[in-house]
């Protein structure tokens, strides 16, 4: 019941952009096509999970038992770094397709302040390492769902004619705002 | 003295409404106006050391693992700010949370690193830090105080609506963030295209 439960806060209730805001950048940056939203929502998903899973054993084992948690922010983003390079460079050599599809925003990801964001918010939830993985997963489909919704929306934007002042940025953060309103009627949920 | 160096990331170069970095912040620490002030000044302060830091070691550092270093050096002075918040604002760092630890993530302060305080002495860099961060500063201090007006009739925690009045909730709420961003740049968009 809880992973349910976790699942629908993430999806729509406390969804990782529109009411978290982490993540923001590839949201109102790449979103033009739908297929590549997906891409985009795997590889942050695999990221996620992989994160996760290696900050809570760093946690756990390394900082907590040697009372350093005030390192906490360097040694994440350092093994985030890593982790995403070395994603990066094992793809390419034992899966060739898979890279062909995610490699191109893997080095995205690193500045992806979401990825550090969920690793310290599940350590903070005392999730235990099973729910840790599971809950970054739930975090990027939510990602996923907001990323192919905005991209939907700008499909067809693209044949309205909108004022001067208004194009490009201003008008994706208005759609945004739109959605992000949409999905606070999801607000009680659970 | 070179003043240039200052004023450019102020307006010319501005990070949030010209060069638009650093949108999750912007997002979501402007609640209020003392909100976003306290986050912009905290970014602020480890822009600074970041660039002194980066342009005094720019000699050391093999260009292979730049990046790397950066990352150490932003993240070293991130912890020092999120200490010393602890310590001496814990309700404005109970307020800004987990954005403290991200402002390691922030790509303004990378992008200075990178762009700027690699390539020039430690003067220039700390005046480029300084003059990108009141930039920052300023950007969300007016989206924070905007929102802070329509959203709870106050400006920096002086309420000039009367105790009970409705004020628009909506505005210091997430749909809020993106309205407010969204009209202020086309605002600033407008004004640059009337040039």
């Amino acid at each position: 019941m809880e992973y349910i439960q976790i699942l629908i806060l993430a999806l729509f209730v406390n969804n990782v952009i529109l009411s978290q805001f982490l993540g923001i950048c590839p949201f109102l940056g790449i979103t033009n096509k739908i297929t590549t939203c997906i891409g985009m929502g795997a590889a942050m998903m695999f990221v996620m999970a992989l994160c996760n899973l290696i900050t809570y054993f760093i946690q756990i084992y390394v900082l907590n038992p040697l009372h350093i948690e005030f390192l906490q922010t360097i040694s994440f983003i350092l093994v985030i770094a890593a982790l995403v390079q070395m994603v990066e460079i094992i793809l390419k050599k034992v899966s060739p397709p898979l890279y062909q599809a995610l490699g191109i925003y893997l080095p995205l990801i690193t500045t992806n302040c979401a990825v550090l964001g969920i690793a310290i918010l599940a350590l903070q939830k005392n999730y235990n390492v099973i729910m840790s993985v599971y809950y970054a997963a739930a975090i990027a489909a939510g990602f996923t769902v907001a990323l192919i919704l905005m991209a939907g929306i700008r499909e067809q934007l693209e044949l309205v004619d909108t004022p001067e002042g208004m194009k490009g940025f201003p008008q994706t953060l208005i759609i945004g705002g739109m959605i992000s309103l949409a999905f606070m009627g999801f607000a009680g949920l659970v | 003295m070179n003043l240039k160096y200052f004023t450019n990331g102020l307006w010319k170069e501005n990070p949030t409404f010209v060069l638009v970095l650093g949108t999750c912040p912007t997002l979501a620490t402007t609640t209020s106006g003392f909100n976003a002030m306290g986050m912009g000044l905290a970014t602020t302060f480890v822009l600074l050391f970041s660039n002194i830091f980066v342009s005094l070691l720019k000699g050391f550092i093999p260009d292979k693992v730049r990046i790397g270093a950066f990352v150490v050096i932003i993240a070293t002075f991130v912890t020092v700010v999120d200490l010393l918040m602890k310590a001496y604002t814990p309700g404005l760092y109970g307020k800004l949370g987990i954005y403290i630890p991200l402002i390691v993530a922030n790509c303004i302060l990378l992008g200075r690193a990178e762009s700027f305080a690699q390539k020039f002495s430690v003067f220039p860099s700390a005046l480029d830090g300084l003059g990108v961060g009141l930039g920052f500063t300023m950007a969300l201090t007016s989206i924070g105080c905007v929102r802070e007006i329509l959203g709870s009739g106050s400006l920096f925690d002086i309420k000039f609506v009367a105790q009970d009045a409705r004020t628009i909730l909506l505005f210091i709420m997430p749909p809020g963030a993106f309205f407010t961003f969204g009209y202020l740049f086309a605002m600033v968009n407008r004004y640059k295209k009337g040039q």
